[in-house]
């Protein structure tokens, strides 16, 4: 008799400790009693289904379980996540390990420090804009979900072919909502134009130190002056599509997900 | 109490049986070929259970090469194609793209982070702790994981207890330390053991390491003074053999370690010294860089690669997750201990090359001997960030490329 159960990841960050102090930061030092063989099959036990992302409270025993278990995915958000983004089963689950593997706090959504302990991420010069991109106005957590919207952006566009939905919305990978996302790296104050200033302090992140000021005015005011069709020295939306018209935005805007 | 003393039979039969079986063998350094049996019913276990998931997951099948193989395919492609120009072009508003993409692979996937947690197994080798994935598939697997529960608990775990508190007492025992750890060690090259008056570096897994090198040889030990069961377990050993112990705020003053290293490795009749140039413990998939001050010293480095197989239970210790106890229950309710060490021909620094270049070559050589990727970055990034300097090089790569020196692309009014 064969069923599968919830997808899970247990590893490093499935043993945990007690509630009291399953919220702490920086170094986190498990009590060696904490549970080191957890049941491995979570759907066994009823008393398991917490929503991802809750915090946990309770007494020892059950907290255990239960913060385990908050880590889960549940089937329900699996499936609306597969609709709503178009990844495939197997590609949502080690990129809900990753998501876990970068929830150092352990309660189901990333911060901003999250993010910037990647190395690669922090050397990156526009790597605060697009830490940036992930957050929604005012929010300094993510969750799962807003997690994978932000990177269903850059899903290759040919996926598309197996979710033809005609009267659906546009689907987030087609090649406007790529273009809009980049256009949002540069657009700081998000009020839909890129302002000369705006751009300026943008290719200032990019540049560092090495480019002094009037040269950097210089490709600013150039460039803004190529796109601008109605005069009023800054670029809207329309316009950045228009000047990017000839660009492959689909190779140079896509991540190739395995499976 | 009828069920107390059938309780108690059965605690001395099996306290003897452990003594006959155990403890005599390994004083006597004699093998009854336990161990050996044991790993073999242990792979065949494996293997079924293994099996058994394939069978009982074949769309899933995929799932086993995710592991490996990665979850994206990423664009290496250097800053001058990722912009597709020559230098001296102009900036354009597309650069965006190439930055965004190689932040959002970052995100979903770099070479760092995953190196410091523990390594994802392709087949699951019925420890829950390195479960990445897998899905309940039928009973007999359900019934085999219990089963594989008890014996580590009850038979294992009380055995390595007992034989570990006995190994602090007399520490000479090292065989049984091992022995208790169901460590199979294969030690390759022994004819490039480390020599009086040398260096000995390695890669850096676990404090097992230290461990199994001890068992095939003294060495010096340079390390940090430790509180606590660490502490206990270095004061023993300083009365084996004459070791190097230095203090936190003493390893800042890398002149007054080098000058005392140095001594020590002058002097032809000391041990040889043991250092893990990585810093930190790496969970054993890669070498990380490696601190240039011990290529700075002098003497010859002997260097040594060890290679866990992670099969058998996960050796890597993330210090910022587990407590010392901790990780070495876990160690202790594993399945076994498996690995291989290479010892390697014995390198010095060339004519016109600086520590850095030499530290490098070692690491190079180690990564290749031991099947480990090579990575540039520092361990210390399992708890610091990055240094400022290296976004600096990757906007000082970008302004070249649109400005490139004052080149006649730039319009100015």
């Amino acid at each position: 008799m064969l069923w599968r159960a919830n997808s899970l990841r247990l590893g490093g960050s499935s043993e945990t400790e007690s509630a009291h102090s399953a919220q702490g930061r920086g170094r986190k030092r498990n009590s060696a009693l904490s549970l080191l063989d957890p049941w491995p099959f979570p759907s066994l036990l009823p008393s398991c289904r917490l929503a991802s992302g809750t915090a946990t409270s309770g007494t020892a025993p059950t907290a255990v379980i239960g913060s385990w278990a908050s880590t889960l995915l549940q089937d329900k958000e699996l499936e609306e996540i597969k609709k709503e983004t178009g990844f495939s089963h197997s590609q949502i689950i080690p990129l809900y390990s990753r998501f876990t593997s970068l929830d150092k706090g352990e309660n189901g959504t990333l911060s901003r420090e999250d993010f910037q302990r990647i190395p690669e991420l922090a050397i990156n010069p526009l790597g605060d804009r697009i830490i940036n991109a992930f957050f929604s106005e005012g929010e300094d957590q993510v969750n799962f979900r807003g997690f994978m919207r932000t990177l269903v952006h850059f899903q290759p566009i040919e996926d598309n072919e197996k979710r033809k939905d005609v009267n659906g919305p546009e689907p987030l990978n087609s090649r406007s909502n790529k273009l809009r996302f980049a256009f949002r790296l540069y657009d700081l104050d998000k009020d839909d134009t890129i302002s000369c200033d705006e751009l300026l302090q943008v290719l200032r992140m990019m540049v560092g130190e090495n480019i002094s000021d009037e040269q950097l005015g210089s490709i600013t005011d150039r460039t803004i002056q190529e796109a601008d069709q109605d005069g009023d020295s800054a670029i809207s939306f329309t316009e950045f599509v228009k000047v990017l018209e000839k660009v492959d935005v689909e190779q140079k805007m896509s991540i190739w997900f395995l499976h | 109490m009828e069920g107390a003393d059938l309780a108690v039979k059965v605690l001395s039969t099996w306290l003897t049986l452990v003594v006959g079986l155990i403890v005599l063998p390994s004083a006597f350094g004699l093998s009854l070929g336990i161990s050996e049996f044991y790993m073999k019913i242990l792979v065949k276990t494996l293997e079924w259970a293994t099996l058994r998931i394939e069978k009982g997951a074949p769309n899933e099948s995929v799932l086993k090469n995710s592991a490996s193989v990665g979850i994206i395919q990423r664009d290496e492609s250097p800053m001058e194609k990722g912009l597709s120009g020559l230098r001296g072009r102009v900036f354009e508003l597309s650069d965006v793209f190439y930055f965004s993409k190689k932040g959002l692979e970052a995100i979903v996937e770099d070479e760092v982070t995953q190196r410091f947690s523990s390594e994802e197994l392709v087949s699951w080798n019925l420890l829950t702790r390195t479960n990445v994935n897998f899905q309940y598939i039928s009973p007999k697997l359900t019934m085999v994981w219990v089963l594989g529960v008890l014996i580590r608990y009850c038979f294992l775990l009380p055995l390595r207890i007992k034989n570990w508190l006995s190994e602090l007492v007399h520490l000479t025992c090292c065989r049984i330390c091992v022995r208790s750890l169901s460590g199979t060690i294969h030690y390759h090259n022994k004819q490039y053991r480390p020599q009086k008056g040398g260096i000995c570096v390695a890669n850096h897994t676990s404090p097992i390491d230290v461990l199994i090198l001890t068992t095939d040889g003294c060495y010096a030990m340079v390390g940090q003074v430790h509180g606590g069961l660490m502490g206990i377990i270095q004061r023993a050993m300083v009365k084996a053999c004459p070791h190097v112990w230095f203090e936190r705020s003493e390893m800042k003053d890398r002149h007054l370690v080098t000058k005392r290293l140095r001594e020590h490795v002058a002097d032809k009749k000391k041990l040889p010294i043991l250092i893990f140039p990585e810093g930190t413990c790496i969970n054993n998939t890669s070498v990380m860089m490696f601190k240039k001050g011990s290529f700075e010293i002098g003497g010859t480095i002997y260097p040594v690669a060890i290679k866990y197989n992670p099969q058998f239970g996960d050796a890597f210790w993330n210090s910022s997750k587990y407590g010392m106890v901790s990780y070495l229950l876990r160690i202790m309710t594993s399945w076994a201990i498996v690995c291989d060490v290479w010892y390697m021909p014995p390198m010095t620094r060339e004519e016109g090359e600086d520590a850095v270049q030499f530290a490098n070559r070692v690491k190079s050589a180690i990564a290749v001997q031991g099947g480990l990727t090579e990575l540039p970055w520092d361990g210390g990034l399992k708890r610091a960030k990055v240094k400022d300097t290296f976004k600096e090089e990757q906007q000082k790569n970008y302004s070249k490329m649109i400005v490139g020196n004052g080149s006649p692309n730039l319009e100015l009014d």
